[in-house]
């Protein structure tokens, strides 16, 4: 069954434009989606996964390389044939070991061939796509310092069993996750490209209409894609032209100066949050196919790109959104 | 006659007033007609006579059971290593996600995140029907992981009745069978609508709740013989499905004391209103009556309760103490070693380190079945984990009116900068007040900001000083934090100026024995105490009693938040 269609899912609109955003732009990286349960997180993950536009790779290649001569010695590739297919998007499921999740011995091989052969893990699986992971505050410590040293470097190391294999691990991470069973250590935090904030519509018209469509799906399932389909393949298609766009839309100095200047009176830390904005920005910019980035962008980008990099603090009532949106109204008035 | 009349024996829908286990059975019933729309059933209640009536009914779905210490392996499949051994050849068993039948969870109270978090994605999946919850939950705080509570349709609490008041029950396989033909026939109508506008009076927040409670009208629909969703349709999911979920009922809503129960529809034959016109006449209210009615006294306070302390509890290691251990926690790198007191032998790890050496020992040793595996003492792997234990900090803090109001707001300073700070140590912080009579536990162990600022936001002063009771509430929630894997610490701020016993009496003589009694078994259970002196003049009881209790004391006449928050974590250590 094909997953419920992105553009189906009514509201959330930036939970949407955030996760169009790193289709267009995977270096934003990443999205955190937070909110109340039964809001439409893994929906809209799934959904994304039918949206995406597929790949080319070397067939066979379990990195899903893009040429041949990028394929692991390891994988004995033999063939160069490039084939289309789908984005990967992979769930790291919680309390999965950190074999499943690197990769390790290939026990099927040594049992019966006695090779030593390396098995790749849910990382190579996700060169190129997308890694999920669903309840991502409750993610294990070690498996948090495992996908931040990867999504680091880029690329998966394995040094164990006698073996010693790397190959390149490049992903968009997408998590999500409710605030109120427990919270993300800054520094994964900090990882994600983008963070949103999702709540319940409060609109009754709104809800019966997020009820009435899902009814439609399980329960007519039929007309209903033949409905919507149509309306994700239109908006791969902007994807795709965003995608085609986004080096030629220009940035001026003006526009850079109004990023550094939101971000130090936000006090966020790093130049992270500044390159991340820029990049939503131009990302945003070319979705609307927009020739430049203008002020609008940078305004309607900075509370996914900076909300989760500010400073805690623990005694201000209003969220972090609030105190994005506040200083937006002065520092870009 | 339709069907339903057939299964109830009656005409009519029978009132769950009337006969609260026929819901039971109803329930049952519609779980078996739409498994996939409903989810599944949360079924709480402790084991017993009563609950193997409703098992055994369970029975007709065929269920496969899983407990919450379900391996992944035996979860998702795993390879199968006798085959491959055998065979030389990759075999994989099946995993019980494989299987499209129901599933159920026995001691569901004790799931951890991560399976919840597995059978709850399953659940989303259009191939997984249904998941039996079986919920045993006895002490309070206790409950189903909120992944799955969210996403089961279906709830029954059948702790309120007795073996007399149950009996045998028995699905009807030919009826449900016609029912589900009638199933996707049923429009939603305006019915969608309704419960949509019902889950969000009832404060539900998740969108989960109306799209159940309408698979759940479906179902009785079809299971009634109907050709449309009618109001006592309506009724039935509201009390199955949304009841036990309603954060708030709407405040303006009719006691159920203060009107008369309502006239069940099908009462009134003789009207030929259209269904719209109905729909029109009962109001949404009669709708959150449903609800109302549907749970027993006090359940609703102790399902929020437990949701609460879950999504307190639910965040996973912090920085307790580390303890190797062979038998739990989470799994370490294997070592080599020998099986046996209490190690168990990590097999997969055994057989990577004896593979690459096949072949070589082949060629050594000649003699041997060829397709055997050679295994040598020095392959064997011992599995290793690390346990966690994570520290809790509770304070208990003084909120009468001898501690000035000033102080409470400084007490409340502290505590949210204690667990900003808690929140990089990763910590777990509970807050234990008291004033009037009782001590509470105003704040289950969390590490949540959010719920900490809201639960201290609310949090009033003055009244008389129950001392005793607050450090019978501390060592409760001292202990209870102990047997789930947590390392307590107490930390009280108080003048001490005890006035009020345990049995709520104002007798200052029995207060003060009470508390002495209590600071000795919080001794004797050696839970690390701190105690901080907030009165302006120390007295020595509070000296006294801090002694009895093996604690450290600080005096702090004129604390402020900062300073109190330094000491704070210059004593503890953290």
């Amino acid at each position: 069954m094909t997953p419920f269609p992105f553009a189906a899912i009514v509201g959330q609109d930036e939970m949407k434009t955030a996760m169009i955003l790193t289709a267009i732009d995977p270096k934003i990286g990443g999205v955190l989606v937070f909110g109340d349960r039964g809001t439409g997180k893994s929906t809209a993950v799934r959904a994304l996964a039918a949206l995406l536009p597929p790949i080319e790779a070397v067939k066979g290649c379990p990195v899903n390389s893009a040429r041949f001569e990028d394929c692991p010695d390891w994988a004995q590739v033999t063939e160069a044939e490039i084939v289309t297919r789908p984005t990967p998007v992979v769930d790291l499921p919680l309390g999965v070991t950190e074999d499943r999740v690197t990769g390790a011995l290939d026990i099927e091989r040594a049992l019966t061939r006695g090779e030593k052969a390396f098995e790749a893990g849910l990382l190579a699986r996700a060169n190129r796509g997308y890694l999920y992971i669903d309840e991502v505050n409750l993610l294990e410590d070690h498996i948090v310092d495992l996908l931040l040293d990867v999504a680091q470097s880029g690329e998966n190391v394995v040094e164990r069993e006698g073996m010693s294999i790397r190959h390149a691990a490049r992903f968009v991470l997408v998590g999500s996750g409710n605030p109120e069973e427990g919270e993300l250590r800054p520094q994964l935090l900090d990882r994600f490209g983008l963070s949103v904030e999702v709540t319940s519509p409060k609109e009754i018209d709104t809800r019966v209409e997020v009820i009435r469509r899902r009814d439609a799906y399980e329960n007519d399932y039929d007309s209903f894609m033949a409905e919507w389909q149509p309306q994700d393949a239109a908006l791969r298609a902007r994807i795709l032209a965003a995608r085609a766009a986004l080096a030629g839309v220009r940035s001026s100095n003006v526009v850079l100066h109004d990023c550094a200047s939101v971000c130090v009176a936000l006090g966020s830390d790093g130049l992270r949050g500044e390159l991340t904005l820029l990049r939503t920005a131009r990302a945003l910019a070319a979705f609307e196919g927009a020739p430049e980035v203008t002020r609008a962008h940078i305004r309607a980008g900075a509370p996914m790109a900076l909300r989760h990099r500010l400073r805690r603090d623990p005694l201000d009532e209003a969220g972090t959104g609030a105190r994005v949106a506040r200083q937006l109204a002065e520092v870009l008035p | 006659m339709t069907p339903f009349d057939e299964a109830s024996g009656q005409p009519g829908r029978p009132a769950p007033e009337a006969d609260p286990w026929a819901q039971v059975s109803l329930a049952l019933t519609l779980l078996a007609v739409d498994p996939h729309g409903l989810r599944g059933l949360w079924l709480r209640g402790r084991a017993g006579p009563v609950r193997d009536r409703v098992l055994a009914g369970l029975g007709a779905l065929h269920p496969r059971k899983l407990h919450p210490f379900t391996s992944d392996e035996a979860l998702m499949g795993g390879m199968d290593l006798s085959a491959t051994l055998a065979t030389g050849e990759m075999h994989r068993h099946a995993g019980l996600l494989d299987h499209a039948g129901c599933l159920m969870l026995t001691m569901a109270e004790r799931c951890p995140p991560g399976l919840a978090v597995r059978l709850g994605q399953a659940l989303d999946n259009a191939a997984r029907p249904s998941l039996i919850a079986l919920d045993e939950a006895a002490e309070e705080g206790e409950g189903l992981p909120n992944a799955l509570a969210d996403r089961l349709g279906l709830f029954l609490d059948i702790d309120g009745f007795a073996w007399s008041d149950s009996t045998d029950i028995a699905l009807n396989p030919g009826l449900i069978a016609s029912a589900q033909v009638r199933l996707r026939q049923i429009a939603p109508g305006d019915a969608l609508a309704r419960l949509t506008r019902v889950a969000a009076e009832l404060a539900i927040p998740s969108m989960r709740a109306p799209l159940l409670a309408l698979a759940c009208a479906r179902a009785h629909a079809a299971w009634r013989g109907g050709s449309a969703i009618e109001e006592q349709d309506l009724q039935v999911a509201v009390a199955l499905v949304m009841a036990h979920k309603a954060l708030a009922f709407p405040e303006n809503a009719p006691e159920p004391d203060d009107t008369p129960p309502p006239e069940p529809p099908q009462d009134q034959p003789d009207q030929d209103r259209d269904r719209d016109q109905s729909a029109l006449d009962i109001p949404d209210e009669m709708l959150i009556e449903a609800a109302r009615t549907a749970l027993p006294p006090g359940l609703l306070a102790q399902l929020q309760a437990a949701r609460a302390a879950r999504q307190a509890a639910s965040a996973n290691s912090g920085a307790g103490a580390k303890r190797k251990s062979m038998r739990r926690g989470r799994p370490m790198p294997s070592r080599a070693g020998k099986p046996g007191s209490g190690a168990r032998v990590d097999v997969i790890a055994t057989l990577r380190q004896a593979a690459p050496w096949q072949k070589m020992r082949r060629a050594m040793m000649p003699g041997r079945v060829a397709d055997r595996l050679l295994l040598m003492p020095s392959d064997i792997r011992i599995k290793r984990y690390q346990e966690q234990t994570d520290r809790v900090l509770i304070f208990v803090v003084d909120a009468s009116g001898s501690a000035a109001l000033a102080r409470l707001a400084e007490a409340k300073g502290a505590v949210e900068l204690m667990l900003a700070e808690a929140y990089s140590s990763r910590d777990h912080v509970a807050l234990v007040t008291f004033r009037g009579h009782r001590a509470e536990l105003s704040l289950p162990p969390t590490r949540s900001l959010v719920q900490t600022k809201r639960r201290l936001a609310g949090l009033p002063g003055g009244g008389a000083t129950p001392l005793a009771h607050a450090l019978e509430v501390a060592l409760a929630t001292a202990e209870q934090a102990r047997r789930h894997g947590m390392t307590p610490t107490l930390a009280m701020l108080t003048d001490g100026r005890g006035n009020i016993a345990l049995d709520g009496s104002a007798n200052r003589a029995q207060a003060t024995l009470d508390a002495t009694r209590l600071a000795k078994i919080i001794a004797a259970k050696a839970i690390p105490a701190l105690v901080i002196d907030t009165s302006l003049r120390p007295k020595p009881q509070l000296a006294e009693l801090s002694a009895q209790m093996g604690a450290t004391m600080i005096a702090l006449p004129r604390a402020d938040a900062r300073s109190l928050s330094s000491t704070l974590s210059a004593a503890l250590g953290g």
